[in-house]
């Protein structure tokens, strides 16, 4: 039953990935990587990563997405669909996309190397519960209590990455005016 | 009998989710019926008073006594919406356009597999919810599915190809993207209390109405319920919020373009978002099935506790569902710019606030209490 539940979302999220690339129309393409979200949030769910798959569907399909959407409504950005500059990056992108499939594809099938594992700091004991850390399980709670810990520092440095971003966006928006 | 021994595992759910739904969606026909009676009270109005069931509608007194009601309007309304000529006007997308009413139900609908609504005592004397599916997650699921409800009302702009549903459609996804962070943030506080060190629920509404047997959160967490209940209304875009329809500036908004069972199927999902919208709030800050603040449930944990519990909370939504309509009634639609600036400038540094205070009480709270 996993198995054919997989290999149905699967197909659909292929699919999908591939009319957003080709699709001519900006809302096409919108609305096919949403199908593509909303069914990689069901391959989560497979996987009984479901805290993953609810985040997946709360920040990509549903804040995201409809941002996208509201852009590519309001610039209506079907107009210019054949300049030079967009070609050469149609160009670039493909050739950029194919080579790291072909390395990922590489690196899995290829003599079963495994990707280089960074070390992480080791999980401390559970300071608020008694006895051991948390165990590992599928639930909220055991997901918290490992990225406060083990993964602190990426923790951290994602949150540094994206106050970074949001003052870079204020900066760029900001106007200014003669007076002041 | 072997085969509906083997099935029934698999039956029952299905039946449990269908009976479900055909409650659900009684529930959304009969708010319809009661928008427009309470708003014919509100302004000195009858409201529907005249249709009338054959066989039901004759009898002697009873009959006269539900007509004046409008018990057997929602059928008429049904039945209205189901006959009339389907058109489609020819400039529209046409794919969007009739996919657009089935995204703006769908996610309403699915929303209510999570949503708890009793409690009963199984077996081994642990009390249980009444649910479809008990989930861990249930609040943080809520959040997600039904922020995919916008893409109903965005879609119904675009592809309806002309100026005023393009306006409500534009209108409405910048007005969920401002509330929904305003709603979540809201919540975390609520979860924080609920899920304690030592407890088992998580971000599950179980658990946030199992920690308000004692003390309703509304009572001790008030900031938090009303940032939650102005975003509720913004995001069922009831009004004041009401800024995808707006009728008096954008004719119907969103839905302009759309006639017969299309625009049957918007109402619909209006109103199960507003219901969705009170069993939430209900649950978390009105204490759910429990019965008054301070007070133990006067009724036991046999058959008859659990569905006192189911009535009781019932009756909360009913009350809740009560204040959308009277709200509605009462107060002005706001301006475009002033839903803005006060989702951006007013909810969502009060939230903040409120989170980053309820982190410091907390944090003391664990450092003197241990």
């Amino acid at each position: 039953m996993t198995d054919i539940l997989f290999y149905i979302f699967a197909a659909i999220t292929l699919i999908s990935a591939l009319l957003m690339v080709v699709s001519p129309n900006a809302v096409n393409g919108a609305i096919c990587m949403i199908i593509c979200f909303v069914t990689t949030a069901a391959l989560f769910v497979l996987l009984e990563a479901y805290f993953l798959a609810v985040i997946q569907v709360l920040v990509y399909a549903g804040a995201v997405m409809v941002l996208f959407l509201f852009i590519i409504m309001l610039l209506d950005v079907n107009k210019d669909t054949s300049d030079l500059l967009k070609d050469k990056m149609t160009l670039g992108a493909s050739i950029t996309g194919f080579t790291l499939l072909v390395i990922l594809i590489g690196s899995v099938f290829a003599g079963g190397q495994h990707l280089p594992e960074t070390a992480l700091l080791p999980v401390i004991e559970n300071p608020t519960g008694e006895g051991a850390g948390i165990p590992f399980t599928t639930s909220a709670k055991s997901f918290g209590y490992s990225l406060f810990t083990k993964y602190m520092l990426p923790f951290q440095v994602t949150g540094f990455l994206l106050l970074a971003a949001m003052i870079g966006v204020i900066v760029v928006s900001k106007k200014h005016s003669e007076n002041s | 009998m072997e085969l509906l021994d083997a099935s029934l595992p698999y039956l029952l759910p299905i039946v449990y989710a269908l009976a479900m739904i055909s409650v659900f969606m009684g529930l959304c026909s009969y708010s319809v019926l009661a928008e427009r009676k309470v708003s014919s009270w509100i302004q000195g109005r009858v409201g529907p008073n005249r249709t009338r069931l054959p066989l039901l509608g004759h009898i002697p007194i009873l009959g006269n006594f539900l007509t004046r009601l409008g018990i057997f309007q929602p059928a008429a309304d049904g039945l209205k919406f189901l006959f009339k000529e389907e058109i489609v006007p020819g400039h529209v997308n046409k794919f969007y356009y009739m996919l657009a009413p089935v995204v703006a139900l769908a996610p309403a609908l699915t929303t209510m597999v999570v949503l708890p609504f009793g409690r009963y005592v199984d077996v081994d004397g642990i009390t249980q919810p009444l649910v479809l599916a008990n989930v861990d997650l249930g609040m943080l699921i809520i959040l997600g599915i039904s922020s995919l409800g916008v893409y109903g009302i965005v879609l119904a702009g675009w592809a309806s190809n002309s100026k005023y549903p393009f306006l409500g459609g534009i209108r409405a996804s910048a007005q969920m993207i401002s509330y929904e962070l305003a709603m979540g943030l809201a919540l975390l506080p609520v979860f924080m209390w609920a899920a304690f060190p030592g407890s088992d629920y998580g971000m599950s509404l179980f658990g946030a109405v199992q920690s308000q047997q004692t003390l309703w959160l509304f009572i001790w967490q008030p900031l938090s319920a009303l940032i939650f209940l102005v975003a509720l209304f913004a995001e069922t875009n009831r009004l004041p919020f009401d800024m995808a329809e707006s009728e008096t500036d954008l004719v119907g908004g969103f839905h302009t373009e759309y006639g017969c069972f299309k625009f049957g199927l918007f109402f619909v999902a209006e109103y199960a978002h507003v219901i969705m919208g009170s069993a939430l709030f209900v649950l978390l800050f009105l204490g759910g099935w429990n019965f008054l603040p301070g007070l133990a449930d006067p009724w036991g944990n046999g058959l008859i506790g659990t569905l006192l519990s189911v009535g009781w909370f019932t009756a909360k939504v009913f009350a809740m569902i009560f204040f959308f309509i009277w709200m509605r009634w009462t107060l002005p639609r706001f301006r475009y710019d002033q839903v803005m600036s006060l989702g951006w400038k007013i909810l969502l540094p009060l939230a903040v606030g409120n989170l980053v205070f309820n982190t410091i009480i907390i944090a003391l709270y664990d450092t003197f209490t241990r």
